[in-house]
């Protein structure tokens, strides 16, 4: 085996759950406030996933008092809590670049029902 | 213990630090060394260690003669290099040098052979900058002027021009050690080290 898969192996998370383009996700995330250490949320729809394994990116989009905000987190980081799926969206393409230029209504996605 | 290890370039990964930082390391990989000869004062004038690393395929009978006072399993090292000491008392031949000579945190110079790049022009060996693509341009990676004309009537020593870059000894000084697997046989530093994967690189505690 090639200890650098074994190195990388090691390091992944297994409770990572399957996240796809266009999914409403609730990422937790430890950040450091002067001395104390609190949990920051970010919640928003994936708009991209990059790089595989260990590697694994996921940028999240969410309006922030009507700013738009888009976060990178690596998936497979210890300073990232947990990440929850909250709903799944229908996403057609693989980067939902798209939803940068909407606002409102139109920046949602349909959800995707079981079974289909 | 000697100051050094022969390695080999596994590659790069990344490993997370427990302060969310993200560190880029280099794996490399040093099964156990043995010393093979000592370099003395009086015998060679100078003190060193030779040290050998893994298993020759093929020995030449002038190699292997070199070698015959040694262990039967360590007859036949793949690499032999030397490693400088003040002095060799207290070492032996024979004698296991693992990675456990380092630890995370120490500093570390690696040396090893850079990629061959074969000849390359001077855009991407001394990052000139290129000419105009179009408009009737000739010159996109032309290396321009290389000096005035009559006088001096030469071009200077030195003047930097395309050429052979790469194959060079490359020594990266410095080089945090982030972890070590004994285990393994695995050292793991900070940032880049040179060579293709594979390669050999001598590992020694920074000077």
């Amino acid at each position: 085996m090639d200890p650098i898969k074994e190195l990388e192996r090691e390091q992944l998370r297994s409770d990572v759950p399957a996240i796809a383009s266009g999914d409403t996700v609730k990422v937790s995330v430890k950040v450091v406030e002067g001395s104390r250490e609190r949990i920051q949320i970010f919640e928003g729809t994936v708009m991209r996933l990059r790089g595989g394994g260990l590697n694994q990116r996921v940028t999240v989009r969410r309006i922030a008092s009507g700013v738009g905000v888009e976060r990178t987190f690596m998936v497979h980081a210890p300073r990232v809590e947990k990440i929850e799926i909250v709903r799944h969206g229908v996403a057609r393409r693989a980067q939902l670049y798209f939803l940068r230029g909407r606002v409102g209504k139109s920046a949602t996605l349909r959800e995707r029902r079981p079974g289909r | 213990m000697p100051a050094g290890l022969i390695g080999r370039k596994l590659g790069m990964t990344r490993i997370f630090g427990d302060d969310g930082s993200v560190v880029p390391v280099s794996v490399i990989e040093a099964t156990p060394n043995s010393v093979t000869r000592l370099r003395t004062t009086e015998r060679d004038g100078y003190a060193a260690l030779q040290v050998g690393a893994g298993t020759a395929k093929r020995q030449t009978k002038p190699v292997a003669g070199q070698f015959k006072e040694l262990d039967k399993g360590l007859q036949k090292p793949r690499h032999v290099r030397e490693f400088r000491v003040e002095s060799t008392d207290g070492y032996e031949l024979g004698q296991q040098v693992d990675v456990s000579l380092f630890a995370p945190g120490d500093l570390v110079d690696v040396t090893g052979v850079s990629k061959g790049h074969g000849f390359t022009g001077t855009i991407a060996r001394h990052h000139f900058k290129r000419g105009p693509k179009t408009h009737g341009s000739t010159n996109i990676r032309q290396p321009g002027s290389i000096g005035a004309g009559t006088t001096p009537g030469r071009v200077f020593r030195g003047t930097r021009m395309g050429g052979h870059m790469g194959d060079d000894r490359v020594t990266v000084k410095k080089m945090q050690v982030v972890k070590v697997d004994a285990e393994r046989n695995l050292i793991l530093v900070k940032g880049a080290v040179p060579g293709a994967r594979n390669a050999v690189l001598l590992v020694q505690k920074a000077k």
